[in-house]
């Protein structure tokens, strides 16, 4: 990495800067399976020109010892994009847009144990490519909302007849979403805010 | 047509902090948890910076001369607040490499560090309010 030349890192624009008010951030994570549509809902939201962070992570478990500098480690790089919306003077929304494989997510500290909940992001296509993510965050006890991306030649389902094939309770929402549509993914991302609201009068999930 | 079924999973206790210690490989296709390249040293004291990925840092100040080029380049980035998904992003750092620098530069004093706020089991309904106001906005 060539830091010497610091005045070409590119950093965020003008008026991209949070103000020296900003407090603190809260995250939301967008799930769902194989290009379901998480990277263009981060963009069609975000303030900012959308971002990609990466982990770079080794493979364990394939011949590693403990010998650090060992040449049978091989480095495979994760990215992940995200987004940020200003929310008031102080507070600032992060949206993440997550790999669809849970081996991945610790690599990132407090991805899913802080976000405030989950859009889970479905293509009633491929169904069952975001089953797996849905069960773990109920495993993890994040809450979420499905949102479907409506694709062009994709099957159009009942409300209930998804929910009973996705097996969610009554209160989980559950809308279509065309997430190119900044207004369509704003409504989702408000949808999930009263859904979390909704919780907060009524006690904890479940 | 009939779509797919899935089938609800309960919550589960939250796993150990440490991922288990890796298998000796023995022709088993499941593929084994990743391990991140780079992990936080300890700091003098022991204590280790917990950065989120929206942990907001701020510079106190310009850099000095004596300010290593990365460190510069952080300080820099960071005149206004800036999280650390976003600085990885922009120096092209990986998340975790991000921390290890950021956490030399809270042990010197040079940055300010302002906490997310996380999710609790009682939602707090005033942020959740503020951030719905926030997007109603947009
Ligand atoms: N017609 C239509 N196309 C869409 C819609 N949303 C996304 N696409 C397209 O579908 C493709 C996949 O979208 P992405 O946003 O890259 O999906 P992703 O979930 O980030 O994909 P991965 O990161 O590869 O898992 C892109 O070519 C999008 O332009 C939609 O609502 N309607
Ligand atoms: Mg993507």
């Amino acid at each position: 990495m060539d830091f010497n030349g610091s005045d070409t890192i590119p950093g965020p624009r003008t008026e991209d800067h949070l103000p020296h008010t900003a407090q603190a951030a809260v995250k939301i994570v967008i799930v769902g399976g194989f290009g379901v549509g998480k990277t263009t809902m981060v963009g069609s939201v975000s303030d900012i020109r959308p971002l990609t962070t990466e982990e770079t992570m080794t493979q364990a478990g394939i011949g590693v010892d403990d010998n650090y500098g060992s040449e049978s480690k091989t480095a495979t790089t994760v990215a992940m994009d995200f987004g940020r919306i200003s929310v008031t003077d102080k507070l600032v929304l992060y949206l993440f847009g997550t790999p669809g494989q849970e081996r991945f997510w610790f690599l990132w500290n407090g991805l899913f144990e802080g976000a405030l909940g989950a859009v889970v992001l479905v293509d009633t296509r491929r169904l069952e490519v975001s089953f797996d993510v849905m069960g773990r965050l109920e495993e993890r006890g994040v809450p979420f909302v499905v949102a479907v991306n409506s694709f062009p030649d994709a099957p159009r389902y009942p409300v209930e007849e998804l929910r009973t094939a996705l097996d969610l309770t009554p209160e989980i929402p559950i809308m279509e979403c065309d997430v190119r549509r900044r207004a369509s993914s704003k409504e989702v991302l408000m949808t999930l805010m009263r859904f979390l609201h909704s919780i907060a009068l009524t006690g904890a999930l479940t | 047509m009939t779509p797919p079924q899935r089938k609800r999973r309960e919550p589960k206790p939250p796993p150990p902090p440490q991922p288990p210690a890796p298998q000796p490989a023995d022709g088993e296709a499941e593929p084994k948890n990743p391990e991140r390249l780079y992990t936080v040293a300890g700091s003098e004291d022991g204590a280790r910076a917990e950065l989120d990925l929206v942990t907001l840092i701020v510079a106190r100040d310009a850099p000095q001369p004596a300010a290593s080029p990365e460190q510069a380049a952080v300080l820099r980035l960071c005149a206004n607040p800036l999280s650390v998904a976003e600085l990885s992003a922009y120096l092209n750092l990986p998340f975790s490499a991000m921390t290890v620098l950021i956490t030399e530069l809270i042990t010197a004093e040079l940055v300010q560090v302002r906490a997310p706020i996380v999710r609790r089991a009682v939602p707090d309904r005033s942020l959740l309010e503020a951030v719905m106001h926030g997007l109603q906005r947009l």
